[in-house]
């Protein structure tokens, strides 16, 4: 009890005024990337490299690729974007939308982290949002995405946060999710055509981390 | 009577000349702001001045005191040496130009800080931010650039920072109330 008590900074989680959103505060689990690892690698070869983050703003994220890697960190919050065209039934405007949203210049972003967001698009709009990623991307330049392995009706979003270089905190994201679906390996490539997966990996948990370079 | 006054003589300070006027302060816009109490002119010297919820301005707005904005202001904020504080109902539609500054209600516009942005929670931001530390918590919005200044090599500019982060934190016992960031 004392111990938990330390642990929580004298707050449990469910107690009025602990801070629910404060990282490390609940059951949220830490998993181990293997892809992390090796993008932040990618990333490590350039000077004030370039970032596009595809997942909502994480305050330590922030610190962790600006202040200790230096990127230039650009925050496009698509899951944003997914919930409120699932709240307001306007998901077929996804690939029209993503064609006006991106200010970024071709091939000028050394990476880009797409998390899963893929798996809670249709086909049309997944290739929207892959050939605006192609486009940015500088040569040399990675993207990092999780696709899931199967299905799932009603699934809800995930955050990632950065624990370290090669582990990420799953947390419960607000937003309503929808419906993920599977992409194959091979629909991958085809969508992602101009870049190569360099590094595929299939984790415990049954998510496939996929590393993709620009020749 | 001739006694009495001059037994009164004495008590006004010789030479001082006419009594000096209450401390003003110059705040920006004298309608629309409204001192924290401090009634010595030396009290002045940490002095906060707050734009209200029902002040609207447009244009540009320059100053060398901390300032909290609750009402709405379009245009530019330039307070290079102070912090600026966005209160929950504060609007900007403006490029920001501050020492530091902390959001708590919407801006719209680029943000620059010579020290740090710090969006707190329910805070929203739809602009490009430039500052050597950005604290964004859970709960905020943003979208835009985040950059951090650091063009030279990594742990040069790593050192940098943080000599000029500490003695100002030092100089500025509270540009934050307690726990902020710990949400992050």
């Amino acid at each position: 009890m004392l111990s938990d008590l330390l642990k929580w900074g004298g707050k449990r989680p469910g107690q009025p005024g602990a801070d629910p959103s404060r990282p490390g505060n609940g059951d949220d689990p830490v998993v181990a990337s293997k892809a992390l690892p090796k993008f932040l690698s990618a990333l490590n070869q350039q000077t004030s490299p370039v970032l596009i983050d595809f997942g909502p703003v994480i305050g330590s994220n922030v610190e962790y690729f600006g202040e200790r890697l230096g990127c230039k960190l650009f925050i496009e919050d698509l899951f944003s974007e997914v919930d409120r065209h699932t709240r307001t039934a306007t998901l077929p405007d996804l690939p029209a939308s993503f064609e006006k949203r991106f200010r970024h210049g071709d091939a000028s972003a050394d990476g880009v982290l797409c998390w899963d967001v893929f798996d809670f698009l249709d086909k049309t709009a997944a290739q929207a949002l892959a050939r605006q990623v192609v486009r940015m991307l500088r040569p040399g330049g990675a993207v990092m995405g999780f696709f899931c392995t199967s299905g799932v009706e009603g699934a809800t979003f995930t955050k990632y946060e950065i624990v370290d270089d090669s582990s990420l905190r799953h947390r419960r994201h607000s937003g309503v999710g929808g419906h993920r679906r599977a992409v194959q390996n091979r629909d991958i490539i085809r969508m992602f055509e101009g870049l190569i997966v360099s590094d595929s990996f299939l984790l415990k948990n049954n998510t496939r981390e996929i590393l993709l370079r620009a020749r | 009577m001739w006694k009495r006054d001059e037994a009164v003589k004495p008590t006004v300070p010789a030479g001082s000349g006419p009594t000096p006027a209450p401390p003003v302060g110059a705040p920006p816009a004298a309608e629309a702001t409204r001192m924290t109490p401090s009634e010595s002119p030396r009290g002045m010297e940490k002095t906060t001045v707050n734009i209200g919820k029902s002040v609207v301005i447009k244009g540009e707005l320059n100053g060398s005191e901390d300032l909290t904005i609750e009402g709405q202001v379009e245009g530019k904020i330039e307070l290079r040496q102070n912090v600026l504080t966005i209160g929950p109902n504060g609007r900007i539609k403006a490029q920001v130009f501050a020492k530091a500054v902390i959001i708590l209600g919407e801006v719209t516009g680029n943000v620059t800080a010579t020290e740090k942005v710090d969006i707190r929670d329910n805070g929203s931001v739809d602009g490009d931010i430039a500052a050597p530390r950005v604290a964004i918590a859970e709960g905020a919005h943003f979208r835009g650039s985040i950059d951090m200044q650091r063009t030279g090599g990594k742990a040069e500019t790593k050192a940098d920072v943080k000599a000029d982060v500490k003695p100002a934190a030092a100089s500025q016992p509270s540009p934050q109330p307690a726990g902020a960031g710990a949400s992050r």
